[in-house]
């Protein structure tokens, strides 16, 4: 820990301190984000500091024998630190935007408060010019859609969900056991229990087209949620990998999904190697790269694209007769 | 070490918040203990350096020289009322949505300004309580390499240099920065081309360096970075394609469209919809992942566009 963002705690804990006399060790170090040892040193710390002269009567009092034996905290003699620091440039922006995400994914019941909390949290940093310094798109759902969803999950309810299946490019319709709302990379999801997979399924908002709440309770599920601090790569490195030659015009794939190698080619290519959970995921990626994509490994990888596309073709040339075969 | 650091550094502060007038450095010197024991030299030092870490804290550290005893000799002060947070009242239901976003942040240095900023509501007397939203799970990741600098340099307007994709050794003043689909671009005046640019974090080839003091640049007035980030989504449709589509496949297509009729002869299960496209590549390369599932009636353009993309999927299979 450096000294910098101890000082900054600090400045943080005295008043939150004097507010909170007689709080518990543990319940102090939850709110701030401490372990109980560092919390100990900052007290430490704190009892060290007061006002100049530093005679005993002058420095910060804390009752340690309290501290380290009931571990509650009474603090006083700093009546100079009644209000904490005004916000930060970097906390005002961390702040703002971290709501402004939220916002994407609150639906309209929730987004007023949040509209709130932004308007109050922007005057209180006052003259720090943040708000515009940084913006975060979120691809998410439809209003009325997000507002469903987020009934379901906060009443325990079973949705009926529609749902485009983008690498099958079909609808389908499916009743689900919300689990949770998140955002990752700039999409949100919805995780749940499916029971037509009878699995954990992660769906994307923007392409639920239609969701009824129903009147049955969600059941338990034991199931492991996805940790989003590693992104999306922790949850594939298990998926077959399959390696692909990359024109330089497709070479964004190697930015846009998470790789496990990439090497550059003479001429802007590159060899890139990934992780593909859905054989219709990598067929539809082929098609869409209109020939800016040769699969190197595994053999025959590439082959359902080929006949899709060679079945595609074939199909113009029926209906469009000989004027708009391939030429 | 970091204890005796911090130590002096909050004694430093607590001088200057409660003197209420300007205190030259020899004052401050002989009242702040750390400061003791220290040679003329290593106290002018040490005292410009925790003057800086407290005012990269947002501590407003004023200097002056009103006191007619040490005229010739600066003073520092720090206003209560410039220093303390104002008062903010949130509701429950503000003070749910604050700690939701309080867990937002996935990059360490930004979740500890987060963390922080949430200390000072607390200390304020906000119960920021997330527990009723639980449910929602809202993250901002930032996983490329030369984030961190770009972030502070936005925060302190210093110029940056870094090595883009194509090789060209770059100079920016970075004015603001954008998250589109989970990527971060930093927007902002390349120096050398005196121009508005923007870049794509993971084109950069080397970790960006500062290469300025802070506060080298103004960042114009009018900057409205969410236009600048606009440009970047998908242009808004200007055109209209007729596309036969299998019943019941590509749903998106269908559903951005509207139901419209060809005297084209189409195989039994096929309908026809007019949907609307911006430019017409990222059309073709969009309706070539359907394959035989959608037909481009018209215009001809993108029917061309789709046959040769899909001849050259053919070809590149039949080539490996």
């Amino acid at each position: 820990m450096t000294s910098r963002a101890q000082v900054r705690r600090l400045l943080s804990l005295v008043p939150y301190l004097r507010e909170h006399d007689g709080a518990a060790m543990a319940d102090v170090a939850a709110a701030f984000g401490i372990s109980l040892k560092t919390l100990r040193e900052d007290l430490s710390v704190l009892w060290m500091c007061g006002m100049p002269g530093l005679t005993p009567g002058d420095l910060i009092d804390i009752d340690m024998d309290a501290v380290d034996g009931e571990g509650v905290i009474h603090l006083s003699n700093a009546d100079y630190l009644t209000r904490p620091l005004r916000l930060s440039a970097d906390e005002a922006l961390a702040l703002v935007l971290a709501l402004r995400t939220l916002r994407e994914v609150a639906g309209p019941g929730k987004r007023d408060a949040v509209d709130r909390a932004l308007k109050k949290l922007e005057a209180a940093a006052g003259n720090v010019p943040t708000t515009d310094q940084a913006t975060v798109a979120v691809t998410a759902a439809r209003d009325d859609i997000q507002a469903r969803v987020n009934d379901g999950l906060q009443r325990g309810k079973r949705l009926d969900l529609t749902y485009d299946v983008a690498s099958r490019a079909e609808t389908t319709r499916r009743m689900v056991d919300p689990l949770r709302v998140f955002v990752l990379e700039g999409y949100g999801y919805l995780e749940a229990w499916c029971y037509s997979a009878n699995a954990l399924r992660t769906f994307r908002l923007d392409r639920i087209a239609a969701v009824e709440v129903t009147s049955i309770d969600v059941a338990a599920h034991d199931v492991k949620l996805k940790d989003l601090s590693t992104g999306w790569w922790e949850a594939l490195k298990d998926a077959p990998l399959v390696t692909l030659e990359l024109q330089p015009w497709a070479a964004w794939v190697a930015e846009y999904y998470p790789t496990e190698s990439v090497s550059a080619r003479p001429g802007g290519g590159l060899i890139v190697s990934l992780h593909v959970t859905d054989p219709a995921w990598l067929r539809s990626l082929l098609l869409r790269l209109q020939g800016g994509a040769r699969v190197l490994a595994p053999e025959g990888a590439g082959n359902s694209a080929a006949e899709a596309a060679r079945e595609a073709l074939d199909q113009y040339a029926v209906l469009l007769g000989s004027t708009a075969g391939s030429r | 070490m970091a204890p005796r650091k911090t130590e002096r550094i909050l004694n430093l502060t607590i001088c200057l918040l409660v003197s209420g007038r300007y205190l030259p450095k020899s004052r401050i010197r002989e009242a702040v203990e750390g400061y003791h024991n220290l040679s003329d030299a290593a106290f002018e030092r040490t005292f410009e350096r925790d003057k800086d870490e407290l005012r990269s804290l947002g501590v407003p550290i004023e200097v002056g020289s009103f006191d007619p005893l040490f005229d010739d000799e600066p003073g520092y002060r720090i206003l209560s009322s410039e220093f303390a947070l104002p008062a903010i009242d949130l509701d429950a239901e503000e003070a749910a949505v604050v700690g939701v976003a309080a867990r937002v942040w996935r990059h360490a240095s930004v979740a500890e300004s987060t963390r922080s900023a949430i200390s000072k509501l607390r200390a304020a007397g906000v119960e920021p309580d997330a527990s009723q939203l639980a449910f929602l799970e809202p993250s901002v990741q930032a996983s490329e390499p030369g984030f961190e600098v770009l972030w502070n340099a936005v925060l302190d307007r210093a110029r940056v240099g870094f090595t883009y994709r194509d090789g060209s050794p770059r100079t920016l003043e970075p004015w603001g920065l954008t998250s589109y689909k989970g990527r971060w671009y930093v927007i902002g005046r390349d120096v050398d081309r005196d121009a508005t640019r923007m870049f794509k974090l993971s084109r950069m080839t080397d970790l960006p360096r500062r290469i300025s003091r802070a506060g080298s640049y103004e960042v114009p007035a009018d900057l409205d970075l969410r236009r600048l980030a606009r440009a970047l989504a998908p242009r808004e449709p200007t055109e209209t394609a007729l596309l036969a589509i299998r019943a019941g496949k590509a749903p998106a297509l269908a559903r951005r469209g509207e139901s419209a009729t060809s005297d084209l002869r189409l195989p039994a299960g096929f309908a026809v919809y007019a949907v609307g496209f911006g430019d017409l590549h990222s059309a073709a390369e969009e309706i070539t992942q359907y394959a035989a599932d959608v037909v481009v009636v018209e215009p001809a353009e993108l029917r061309d566009l789709v046959v040769r993309g899909l001849t050259a999927v053919v070809e590149s299979v039949a080539a490996a």
